[in-house]
């Protein structure tokens, strides 16, 4: 009986999968048979792109509104990370990646790009800035000032409580408890992370000893998953410490990070004005700009931990129409409008005008 | 059997359409399964072995360890984790299996058994979601007493947690999510125990818990084995729950209400691999395969024991 009733149910299971797995390959099928067929626009054709998840969700937003405007054309975007997306573009199998960092200059010596014409380089915009707030949950302190050896002191252990002199030094009548800091990282491997810790790597090498990486570097501490668990997490404890997207820091105690003499806050304008502030790589073609960001600038009213993400084309494509397409959706992302829709769906820090024209006269060259 | 100076008259059977449908559909269903593992096993030798053979400082994944130092404190980790939620959810799904079974009124017991099934059913997601958002904080006070009070037991000796989200948290977890299959199997069992066995215990003179003693329980060990095996398989594998409970690091520790915890295998799996490509990708693989070996080593294991208990049990 009882065999005989398991029976049925496996059978009911399998049938069930069969009728499901099938029915989802025809829902794909179908929605890129209409994408294609219903072109009345000038731009026609599906755009594929991948890589980072941080801007993931700023991709959902540009593909959106671009393809309003561009009723014929599909763009999809797979947030399946940087390496991933980089490895994807490079073996063509996408036709523009989103990297939190640069093409390396071997990476680039090595070449082979699959989409691209023979011999023809690729350009490198730095389209998505996003600030990265360091975020706290201390009763009764909504603001800290703090520098960054401080910042990287309490992430590597060596100030361990709230009460500490080297940050009652900095906060003057701030009324710090007597708490243990429970510093809080990404327990994934991520972007916010590598950027953090290059920024402490830079600003304050005597304190922070290790490489800037995606993961983070010690081997023990309080992680959580992804910027949401971060998030909760630090909300969830007493006397936590963290760091995530400035968009999503919420109620939590933000920091106010040292940058020559003076506390600067996250804003947009504060984060996009560091990468105006820094220089570009050396050595790179025209439509390649990748920027070294200056960490330890003293520039006034730059706050200095950002993520900065690319988007990664090529100048000249093997197929012109990618090429159009392509070109056409990265003029948008770099339009004022294009960066004002992320900043409200992604809360990313828009371009400063001066970005914009560089931006502007590399994407003339994608043909 | 045949004898040769006798040949045999051979019988057959008469083949119908439905004989023939079933046994080749039957043998397919049983052929699948097994090619379907050995797709699994190939892959991630395939795949993995590269991961294996990864130097050192090859992917940022391993940074200057090789893949054994790597892997060896995920292995721990997982098997601690599994072995903490089985030590909390075989005593506690054995209580219940024998409540449903042998002491609530029947139409309880139904209703309990519909609820407990009903557990099975609330996916790995939601069990991760309530983990860290309402159980890491409600524990987190009962875990600085514990450091206070117990610490001279050397799992909670220690600094606290500051957000609750340990290793035994996630345990916890985990073993609210076996308890519904440990619990089912338990049941099915202890309602096998025949009659007589029982009658038997209660005309000597026993009382119900002496009866459960000399009759249900040695006659359900060998399925209580099982149960806790698939609890403890289920355990080893799962993802998110433990993905998004605790706080992760690469280390070994017994230490069970800190915020360094040993990861698990599958989490890690989880937490690395969007990220991960070229070799980073091979490591995690091999992780994987590592993985695999675990889950049947330990079911090897336990088919061992039950067999090996099996003519103790007092079911023949």
């Amino acid at each position: 009986m009882i065999s005989k009733r398991y029976a049925g149910l496996a059978g009911l299971a399998l049938a069930g999968t069969f009728v499901l797995t099938s029915c989802a390959a025809n829902e794909g099928d179908a929605a890129a048979g209409t994408g294609s067929a219903a072109s009345e626009s000038e731009l026609s054709g599906d755009l594929v792109g991948a890589g980072a998840s941080s801007q993931g969700s700023a991709q959902e937003a540009w593909y959106a509104a671009f393809q309003g405007d561009n009723p014929g054309v599909t763009v999809t975007y797979d947030p399946s990370g940087s390496g991933a997306g980089r490895e994807a573009f490079s073996e063509g199998g996408v036709d523009f990646a989103g990297s939190d960092r640069a093409f390396k200059d071997e990476e680039i010596a090595e070449g082979g790009w699959a989409a691209c014409a023979p011999d023809t380089d690729i350009v490198e915009l730095p389209l998505y800035i996003s600030p990265i707030a360091v975020i706290f949950n201390l009763e009764g302190v909504d603001s800290l000032n703090l520098d960054a050896a401080t910042i990287a002191g309490m992430f590597a252990g060596s100030i361990t409580n709230w009460n500490d002199p080297a940050i009652a030094a900095l906060n003057d009548g701030a009324s710090l408890p007597d708490l243990a800091i429970t510093p809080v990282h990404r327990s994934d491997d991520s972007g916010t992370t590598e950027n953090f810790t290059e920024y402490l790597g830079a600003v304050a090498p005597d304190v922070w000893t290790y490489e800037a990486d995606g993961v983070w570097p010690i081997e023990s501490g309080e992680a959580a998953q992804g910027t949401t668990g971060l998030v909760d997490a630090v909300n969830g404890g007493n006397g936590t410490i963290g760091y995530a997207d400035a968009s999503r820091a919420g109620d939590l105690g933000t920091v106010a990070v040292q940058v020559g003499d003076e506390f600067v806050s996250y804003s947009p304008e504060a984060a996009a004005a560091i990468v105006d502030a820094s220089p570009e790589a050396e050595g790179r073609a025209d439509g390649d700009l990748a920027i070294e960001i200056d960490r330890s600038t003293d520039e006034a009213g730059v706050y200095p931990i950002v993520l900065v993400s690319y988007l990664i084309g090529c100048q000249q494509y093997a197929d012109p129409e990618a090429g159009a397409l392509v070109k056409a959706y990265f003029s948008y992302i770099a339009s004022e409008e294009g960066q004002d829709e992320a900043a409200s769906s992604a809360g990313s820090a828009p371009i400063s005008d001066t970005l914009r024209g560089e931006v502007e006269s590399a994407i003339e060259l994608i043909k | 059997m045949t004898g040769a100076a006798l040949p045999a008259p051979r019988i057959t059977a008469k083949q119908r359409p439905g004989d023939r449908i079933f046994s080749s559909a039957a043998v397919l269903a049983g052929s699948l399964i097994l090619v379907t593992l050995a797709a699994v096993t190939i892959f991630l030798i395939a795949q993995g072995i590269p991961g294996i053979l990864a130097e050192p400082g090859e992917t940022t994944i391993l940074r200057d360890r090789d893949f054994w130092s790597y892997v060896g404190p995920l292995a721990f980790g997982t098997l601690w984790a599994a072995a903490l939620a089985l030590v909390m959810a075989t005593p506690l799904s054995v209580g219940i299996a024998l409540f449903i079974s042998h002491f609530a009124p029947r139409r309880l017991a139904q209703v309990l058994g519909y609820v407990i099934d009903l557990l099975a059913a609330v996916p790995s997601v939601v069990f991760g979601l309530w983990g860290g958002l309402v159980l890491a904080p409600l524990v987190r006070p009962m875990y600085a007493w514990l450091t206070e009070n117990a610490g001279w037991i050397p799992i909670f000796n220690g600094q606290a947690s500051a957000t609750g989200r340990t290793i035994l948290t996630a345990a916890i977890v985990l073993a609210v999510m076996i308890l519904p299959i440990m619990t089912a199997i338990n049941r099915e069992v202890f309602l096998q125990t025949p009659r007589l066995h029982e009658e038997a215990a209660l005309a000597l003179g026993s009382t119900r818990w002496e009866m459960i003693r000399m009759a249900v329980l040695p006659f359900g060990r060998a399925g209580m084995v099982s149960a806790a095996m698939l609890g403890l398989g289920r355990a080893l594998g799962e993802t998110m729950a433990v993905a998004m409970v605790l706080s992760p690091s690469t280390v070994v520790s017994f230490f069970v209400l800190g915020s360094t915890n040993p990861n698990t295998i599958a989490a890690n799996i989880a937490l690395s691999f969007p990220e991960a490509y070229g070799a980073g990708v091979n490591v995690l693989i091999a992780t994987g395969l590592v993985l695999f070996v675990v889950t049947f080593v330990v079911n090897a294991l336990a088919r061992y024991v039950v067999n090996r208990r099996r003519e103790f049990s007092g079911a023949n």
